[in-house]
């Protein structure tokens, strides 16, 4: 039995606090991946084994340079959402689920951060 | 709504209760593919940090990215992200209501195989011969 509201009920957004947001924020970094991973994995794929003078020269360019970081910043955004489900599914006991979530959540900044320090390094120093 | 049921529902039968049915391979990979992925992003990270640090460094990542190991992880992240995008745009499909029938579900699955595959040997081509 329980004896809150509706309103209570709506305004807690369920048990996790957020209401549908990770739902959303999963579909609209989808969505935004689907042109992204293609811009990206195009001129990736052909740079890759590439001369570095040239592969920087192509980095350094401002539309490859800003695709990559989008890239990189939406896709470890959409990671991060994806492994924590995968990870509150699969991985159980409060501890050890906690603990799985913050290296999750520290292994996507880490290295979305890396990523668009990397390619702004290359565009600003090349 | 107020004092609707909130303890004792029902929970959605384990995964061995079904029986194996096409589609749910497709879900299933939709998630390993997902977990792989992240392997592979940080290797792809790990070359874009090398070329932003040196020549020296770029050639040690790039050497390995290109081993026939490295070639091999690639080829099949490549895939997986192929297979992750193709089936992604099926669940934004079924989002927004969109062939959710039964004839429909296993044709894209079935179409979700072959383009992902398709996708994986035309970018391998593309990348080979420029």
């Amino acid at each position: 039995m329980d004896f809150q509201t509706d309103k209570q009920r709506a305004l807690g957004h369920g048990t996790a606090h957020e209401g549908t947001h990770h739902f959303w924020i999963q579909r609209v970094t989808a969505v935004a991946l689907i042109p992204l991973a293609v811009l990206f994995v195009l001129p990736f794929a052909y740079n890759l084994g590439g001369d570095f003078d040239e592969v920087r020269a192509a980095y350094a360019h401002p539309i490859n340079a800003i695709i990559a970081i989008l890239f990189f910043g939406v896709m470890f955004r959409h990671l991060q959402l994806g492994l924590q489900v995968v990870i509150e599914d699969y991985i159980h006991g409060k501890a050890k689920k906690m603990i799985c979530l913050l290296l999750n959540t520290a292994f996507c900044w880490l290295f979305g951060l890396t990523a668009i320090f990397a390619i702004a390094r290359i565009a600003f120093i090349a | 709504m107020a004092d609707v049921n909130r303890g004792n529902r029902p929970l959605s039968p384990h995964l061995s209760i079904y029986r194996f049915q096409f589609t749910m391979l497709t879900s299933i990979m939709h998630r390993i593919t997902g977990v792989g992925l992240a392997v592979a992003a940080a290797l792809v990270v790990w070359w874009f940090l090398a070329l932003a640090t040196s020549e020296d460094y770029f050639k040690t990542a790039d050497a390995v990215l290109n081993s026939v190991l490295g070639s091999i992880i690639l080829i099949i992240a490549l895939w997986g992200l192929s297979y992750h995008l193709c089936n992604g745009i099926r669940h934004l499909l079924w989002d927004i209501g969109k062939g959710l029938d039964l004839k429909t579900a296993y044709a894209s699955a079935i179409g979700v195989f072959v383009g992902s595959a398709v996708i994986t040997v035309l970018v391998v081509i593309l990348a080979q011969g420029v």
